[in-house]
């Protein structure tokens, strides 16, 4: 029993789903109610199951933990295990996922549909933060794209298809790059064992493909394969634009996952893959991601500021609010990687406020332009109250848990590379322009729309929701060892694997650099 | 010697007597009325000898002085041909007597075309090989015209017999050719010939040898006659086209590939590799268009078999081990999808017009969460058999040093995800319309609908206990 724990909460979702479709034929309200239970209890005994895990996990120990293993096909291994870097998104999705559903009440448009696409959801992700498994973590990886497609199609906007299209199919393109480096991988290690090929020594002697030369040999090509994927999953700038159009159509809780839980996929495996797996690879190309996040940063920034639609505006802000956490990751030191975990685990409950706060004022007026706002202040001082906590959050006031991130992340860099650092603080500044502008038109100012002047305050059941994640935010932003201690004893594993690997290939001045600081 | 020599061709023997006496004794009795009876005791005789040929264990034998291998290649295959034209019978009886297509002929045609496919995967010379052939496709020929009092039905089989009929012209002049540069029809013989250099006479043979085979498994750029006889047939005709003639071809292609040209590995696979490539991108690109799912499907099988062909290119027991893999993954979900085709009906009558599937999702929840399953899987989506066939060949392609033909093979299934991930839209998420589909479906194709999902699904978990039996059969093809 203790060993399957893992199982159990992977596949908890993925059962209940099945219970509905099976056992639940009527299509009245009385259905639908028994669907959101369902769900909803569901994902909650989910959240139970992942706080044993917590429980039983060793923060010290530094290896992967809780393991369960099975023979599967093809030489593979059906391998789940946590440690350090991945137990804490575990604990984001199972956390996220019971808000998720409860917010999603008032969805009344085929809700059976509706919640087992969820579910289905919540077992892929939580699959991709546990795999062990090269091919097990591609199948959960890219399997989690067709209920988000059914998810945005569904039950998104007006412009839905398009945006369900795009989603797929251009995170599909990133991703299958990926399956041919895995494929090179196993071949070359004879294993898809995940902390079997994170000892394992990759070539990186500089070789010539069609006359280009390539620093770093294999290392370098796999780690490109990776990063088409995993820029993409992110995403970084330049391969950003599905985003806005997938947050934008998606509905409101298809927005809440995808800004909380999927966009962490991606530098999930950066920490996961590219940097154990490839550090020669990550160590040529870490300028490169620097100045692509640096980019990403101040332009999605700018690009936020002229948005008209909240969601696109919010949207730019996390491809911003992303690229700290490719720099932390890349500065590949201690307290750049802390900063990237941490960043990811406070942008996802921000965001997922945010998206969850734009859902509030949708919900009644049907519209997310910002212009058909104003002066909600009036009608609605609660709401008022909350968004502005989590606006200061996303600006990352010290205080709240965005701005501990922020400030590692930027220490990180800072030992680094001092220009990108500078670059990516005015960052800092651009977004609390875009973040306070937004905030000042939506909410500031009287009340002079007609169709505002009814509006109601937010009711119980939205109150409840946003409480958990005030907390947290707070938690995080006041005492964030909460989080760090169970982060840095593998993140200090991570690093100094990584330095004596870069020592190994006789880059040892890289490895010099960052071991000064 | 003739009776261990016939002993060994038994399960061949005992499907041609029984395709003659069905067809004295229907001529001479009840005839068409006799139909559904023959249906449902084909399936049970193919289902019977599948399972016989399954527990043969018996090591590699030939007979007739090696005109028939009986390895454990050949029983694979075989037994994927039975089943899935065993299955594609049973599923066709409640459609065929509809459409007042029941004919006595339809069930003895297949037996007749099934015994000429294991003929093909069988045999050990090429002139085995062309009766296989002959004997498969003349049988196709007509059931693919069974629709007399149709344009379209008649044209797919007009243009099938003339294209075939050039086809196995290709393959005659090829063959007469090798036999010309290595004095033997006999694969054996002909394996050592080809591996001293080879000269430039059976160099030419062979591309001939392999244009002929291309066409049979609809290779680009073969593959024209595709789209119009999946089109114009009766579409439980066209199941048992995209299923067994399919395997069968294939098989034949890597017995050919393997046992007679295995010493001229180098000069076969740079053109495999060209046809896989074009069959893989063809398929892709040309489905985008179609509105037809027929169409559809026809360029999506033209798809598949690149994807196989990539497995056939690597010229390893892998690959072999891969292609059969895939193959045999290929006809489980084709078997559930063209199952749902057949239950496609407005006011009665057959449509094939993917429009017409429209917020399928509404009315039948349970069908199209089946068919999204399936569509999903032929993209090649993880959590599928689908995304693990694709994987086995691309593995295979990679580890044979063909690693830029693996990737355009991912490309080529990005682009291909377009057009299945249409389907899944329009069924779920489409707009309205006013004519929905009609409430059609039997227990029996609903239930090769859902299992083939499930299958496809589940089947995952351990590829059905198949992969030592795809393991054994190719390590008997490839020394």
């Amino acid at each position: 029993m203790a060993g399957m724990i893992l199982s159990i909460i992977t596949f908890l979702p993925a059962v209940a789903a099945l219970i509905l479709l099976v056992f639940l034929r009527d299509d009245d309200e009385a259905a639908a109610n028994n669907a959101r239970w369902v769900a909803l209890i569901a994902t909650v005994i989910t959240f139970v199951a992942s706080l044993l895990m917590l429980g039983d996990f060793d923060p010290q120990n530094t290896g992967f933990q809780l393991v369960h293993e099975a023979e599967w096909v093809m030489g593979l291994t059906y391998k789940l295990g946590v440690d350090g870097i991945s137990i804490l998104f575990v604990m984001l999705t199972t956390f996220m996922m019971p808000l998720v559903i409860y917010a999603s009440w008032g969805v009344t448009t085929r809700v059976k549909e509706y919640m087992v696409a969820f579910l289905l959801l919540e077992t892929l992700m939580l699959g991709v933060f546990m795999a062990l498994d090269l091919v097990l973590f591609y199948l959960f990886f890219e399997a989690g794209l067709i209920p988000m497609f059914l998810i945005i199609g569904i039950w998104g906007g007006k412009n839905r298809i398009y945006a369900s299209f795009k989603f797929f199919l251009y995170t599909l393109l990133g991703s299958v790059l990926m399956l041919i480096a895995m494929i090179a991988m196993y071949a070359d290690a004879g294993t898809a064992d995940i902390p079997t090929l994170m000892t394992h020594q990759f070539g990186s002697e500089d070789f010539s493909v069609l006359g280009i030369h390539v620093v770093g040999g294999m290392q370098t090509l796999l780690f490109l394969a990776f990063f088409a994927s995993f820029a993409v999953k992110m995403p970084m700038w330049p391969v950003h634009t599905w985003l806005p159009d997938a947050h934008v159509q998606a509905p409101t809780a298809g927005s809440v996952v995808l800004a909380a839980i999927l966009l962490k996929m991606g530098g999930y495996g950066f920490l996961r893959f590219s940097l154990p797996m490839f550090p020669v690879g990550s160590a040529v190309m870490a300028d490169l991601v620097f100045w692509m996040s640096a980019i990403a940063i101040v332009y999605t920034s700018l690009v936020a500021l002229v948005q008209e639609d909240m969601k696109k505006l919010i949207a730019y802000s996390s491809v911003a609010h992303m690229g700290y956490v490719t720099m932390g990751v890349f500065a590949a030191n201690q307290q750049g990687i802390d900063g990237a975990i941490f960043q990811m685990l406070s942008h996802g409950f921000i965001s997922g406020a945010l998206f969850l706060c734009v859902g509030v004022i949708y919900d009644r007026m049907h519209t997310r332009e910002i212009d058909a706002y104003g002066g909600l202040v009036n009608r609605m001082p609660a709401y008022a109250l909350i968004f502005m906590f989590f606006t200061m959050a996303n600006v990352g006031l010290p205080g709240t848990s965005g701005f501990v991130g922020e400030f590692l992340t930027l220490m990180g860099i800072f030992q680094v590379n001092t220009w990108v650092a500078l670059f990516a603080t005015s960052g800092v500044i651009l977004s609390a322009a875009y973040a306070l502008w937004l905030y000042r038109r939506v909410v500031m100012g009287d009340l002079i729309k007609e169709s505002l002047k009814s509006i109601t305050d937010m009711g119980t059941r939205e109150r409840v929701i946003f409480a958990p994640l005030i907390i947290m935010t707070l938690l995080l932003g006041v005492y964030p060892a909460l989080a760090l201690d169970v982060i840095a004893p593998a993140v200090e594993n991570l690093v100094s694997n990584y330095n004596a690997a870069l020592l190994d290939a006789g880059l040892g001045q890289v490895a010099d650099a960052a071991n000064a600081h | 010697m003739i009776i261990s020599d016939l002993n060994i061709i038994l399960p061949e023997i005992i499907l041609s007597v029984y395709a003659m006496l069905a067809l004295v004794g229907a001529v001479y009795t009840a005839k068409d009325e006799l139909a559904t009876t023959l249906c449902w005791l084909t399936s049970i005789l193919f289902a019977i000898v599948a399972f016989w040929i399954s527990s043969d264990s018996a090591s590699a034998q030939t007979a007739f002085n090696g005109m028939f291998i009986d390895d454990g290649f050949a029983r694979f295959a075989k037994v994927v041909i039975l089943l899935s034209a065993a299955a594609v019978l049973v599923m066709s009886v409640d459609y065929m007597r509809r459409r007042d297509l029941m004919k006595f002929e339809y069930p003895i045609l297949i037996v007749l075309a099934v015994v000429g496919m294991m003929m093909m995967v069988s045999s050990g010379n090429l002139m085995s090989l062309y009766m296989g052939l002959e004997l498969q496709s003349l049988s196709l020929y007509v059931v693919a015209s069974l629709r007399r009092d149709s344009v379209k039905s008649t044209e797919a089989g007009m243009k099938y017999f003339v294209l075939g009929a050039l086809s196995s012209g290709l393959l005659l002049y090829g063959a007469s050719l090798v036999y010309g540069y290595t004095g033997s029809t006999d694969f054996a013989t002909i394996i050592q010939a080809a591996g001293h250099g080879g000269s430039i006479g059976l160099m030419i043979g062979l591309v001939l040898v392999i244009a002929g085979l291309a066409f049979k498994v609809s290779a680009v750029p073969f593959h024209m006659w595709t789209p119009d006889v999946y089109e114009g047939s009766p579409t439980p005709v066209t199941a048992f086209f995209a299923t067994a003639p399919k395997v069968a071809a294939m098989a034949l292609f890597a017995r050919v590939m393997h046992d007679a040209f295995g010493n001229a590995k180098a000069d076969w696979q740079q053109v495999i590799v060209l046809i896989s490539l074009l069959s893989m991108f063809l398929g892709a690109v040309a489905a985008i268009g179609q509105t037809n799912i027929k169409r559809l499907m026809a360029y999506s099988s033209i798809a598949h078999m690149g994807y196989a062909l990539m497995g056939l290119a690597a010229g390893t027991a892998y690959g072999v081990e891969a292609m059969l893999m895939y193959m045999t993954f290929y006809a489980i979900m084709n078997i559930g999808t063209f199952a749902f085709i057949m239950t496609m009906e407005k006011g009665g009558q057959p449509v094939t017009d993917i429009q017409s599937l429209n917020l399928l999702a509404k009315t039948k929840p349970g069908k199209a969460l089946a068919v999204m399953v399936l569509m999903v899987s032929l993209a090649g989506i993880p959590g599928t058999i689908g995304f693990f066939g694709k994987l086995y060949v691309l593995q295979a392609a990679y580890g044979a040093g063909l690693l830029w033909l693996a990737i355009a093979g991912v490309i080529a299934s990005v682009i291909g995800a377009y057009y299945y991930l249409r389907i899944i839209y329009l069924m779920w998420f489409g707009s309205e319309q006013d004519e929905a589909l009609d409430d059609y479906s039997t227990p029996m194709l609903t239930a090769f609908v859902s299992v083939s999902a499930i299958a496809t699904v589940v089947g995952i978990v351990n590829f059905f206990g198949l992969k030592g039996a795809a393991i054994a059969a190719a390590a008997a093809l490839v020394q």
